[in-house]
């Protein structure tokens, strides 16, 4: 049912009537003939309620899950951050990093350099145990970045982050997204991160996409830079919330 | 006081509070005289069968037999238990057999053991695999079972499949688990022995628990018993070290 191509050149990601429903005997999909498109380097937020099905979507893209019809194009190299950090407790830190990596001799010296980019060089021989939520999901991040994906699918990958430690977060997914240039799925309810982070913000609602609103504003953002604030409400406003 | 002496004193309360009980114990007029060695004696029984009867060779023998069952024992109930908690089929095909099996009072077999594998090294070793393998087997499969699914589905869409998802996922992170079956298997292996030795031995502590009651020794009698308690804190010692290599990162995750 995937379809695992590297697509083509400019497009990373191709969506066609992707429709999920858990059981064959209700009428109800989750998926509704979903469509779009990722283009190579993009960074798409997906935002909607809690159930809405967007962390559906994502594990169909990532391959965790599969479209009971529709066409799904996706490259083969794809990683995810997940909503919790998932790393092996029995692994340091640093063989969390590049688990599974087969084709490379000095795999230590990846991780170290992967790690370094989320500023965690001096905890490589740390457990997972040790760490804080932060440091684990900085860890996650480094785990999904040293592979050099085409699509890097983040699952509220900052949910279950302090205030704080969110914005460092999303500092760090920035930085990095722009210097590798993956295309970037982010699943997400909070809007406001949506809107820092995504070229464009998709909507999900009644299992189709209700809004597609391209997000033109230059970076780095704050609320208040150009039309930000219009979009927030627009956005806000799709998803049932009424914002003065 | 440092952490670690502090732990060691704290271990040592017990065992001395014991041994004054137990010396004051043998000498009162509560037990009848010359049933109940003082702990001294029983140091000195043991020296006299050190000079007599080789008591070394006589560990060594016995700690091999019970080894030798256990590793028996506890690969089985490895092998079967990580099998069972991977795949329900081979649980339900297992699972109530083995169940079974554990239920059978092995004792009650020995004199059919005698017949079937002879009065040898066989049937002590065939006695103490079938008394270990169910802590180790019930374990595994529990722990395999047990391990976050979020985990290994996320190890496998980083490319870890096959043996490799065993060696360095699934099998690592059931270990804590697995080191509690074993634990109880080592103690089990050292009761199982006592039942073993009986047949026919040559050699061993249970030989000379055996001739010792024969003749009416006592304080032999209590020798020998006392050597099988200390394998029993020889077993834990051993797991704990097993613990220390093989599950070095708990240490963050536990409790304490």
């Amino acid at each position: 049912m995937n379809d695992v191509t590297d697509g083509t050149e400019d497009l990373a990601v191709n969506l066609r009537g992707a429709t999920k429903s858990f059981s064959s005997a209700s009428n109800f999909s989750i998926l509704d003939g979903i469509d779009f498109k990722i283009a190579t380097g993009e960074f798409v937020a997906l935002v909607g309620k809690s159930g809405s099905g967007k962390t559906t979507l994502l594990r169909i893209l990532a391959g965790l899950e599969s479209a009971t019809s529709g066409d799904v194009i996706v490259p083969k190299a794809r990683t995810v951050v997940f909503q919790e950090p998932r790393l092996i407790q029995s692994m340091r830190v640093w063989e969390n990093v590049v688990i599974g990596i087969k084709d490379i001799q000095d795999l230590r010296a990846l991780a170290n350099a992967s790690l370094a980019e989320v500023g965690l060089e001096n905890l490589a021989e740390n457990w997972p145990a040790k760490l804080s939520g932060g440091e684990a999901q900085r860890v996650a991040l480094a785990r999904a970045l040293c592979r050099r994906p085409k699509l890097l699918l983040l699952d509220e990958p900052f949910g279950a982050l302090d205030a704080l430690t969110r914005l460092n977060m999303q500092q760090v997914v920035r930085t990095l997204c722009s210097r590798y240039k993956p295309a970037v799925l982010l699943v997400t309810h909070d809007v406001d991160e949506a809107l820092a982070l995504a070229d464009r913000v998709l909507v999900l609602s009644n299992s189709k996409i209700a809004l597609e609103v391209q997000i033109e504003v230059e970076r780095p953002r704050k609320m208040g830079t150009g039309n930000l604030l219009e979009f927030r409400n627009i956005l806000l406003r799709s998803l049932g919330v009424e914002s003065d | 006081m440092s952490v670690s002496a502090r732990r060691l004193l704290l271990r040592l309360v017990l065992p001395i509070l014991i041994l004054v009980v137990w010396t004051w114990l043998a000498g009162s007029t509560l037990v009848p005289e010359l049933t109940m060695p003082t702990p001294l004696e029983v140091l000195r029984q043991w020296k006299i069968m050190f000079d007599e009867d080789d008591l070394i060779v006589q560990i060594f023998t016995s700690l091999t037999r019970a080894m030798t069952g256990l590793a028996i024992g506890g690969a089985i109930g490895f092998l079967l238990g990580l099998s069972a908690g991977i795949s329900e089929v081979v649980e339900n095909v297992v699972d109530a057999p083995l169940q079974m099996m554990r239920a059978i009072p092995f004792i009650a077999l020995i004199p059919l053991f005698i017949l079937w594998f002879g009065i040898g090294e066989t049937p002590k070793i065939v006695i103490i695999a079938l008394a270990t393998y169910y802590p180790v087997y019930a374990n595994t499969s529990s722990g395999v079972r047990n391990v976050d699914g979020r985990i290994v589905e996320c190890a496998q869409s980083f490319g870890v499949s096959g043996r490799e998802l065993y060696q360095k996922v699934i099998i690592p992170l059931a270990m804590p688990t697995i080191l509690t079956g074993l634990r109880l298997s080592l103690i089990i292996s050292v009761l199982a022995l006592v039942a073993a030795e009986q047949i026919n031995a040559q050699s061993g502590i249970g030989f000379l628990l055996t001739r010792s009651t024969g003749y009416g020794q006592n304080y032999a009698v209590f020798a020998c018993v006392a050597l099988y308690a200390l394998f029993g804190l020889l077993a834990d010692l051993l797991v704990r070290a097993l613990e220390k290599v093989l599950v070095p990162w708990r240490s963050g995750v536990a409790l304490r």
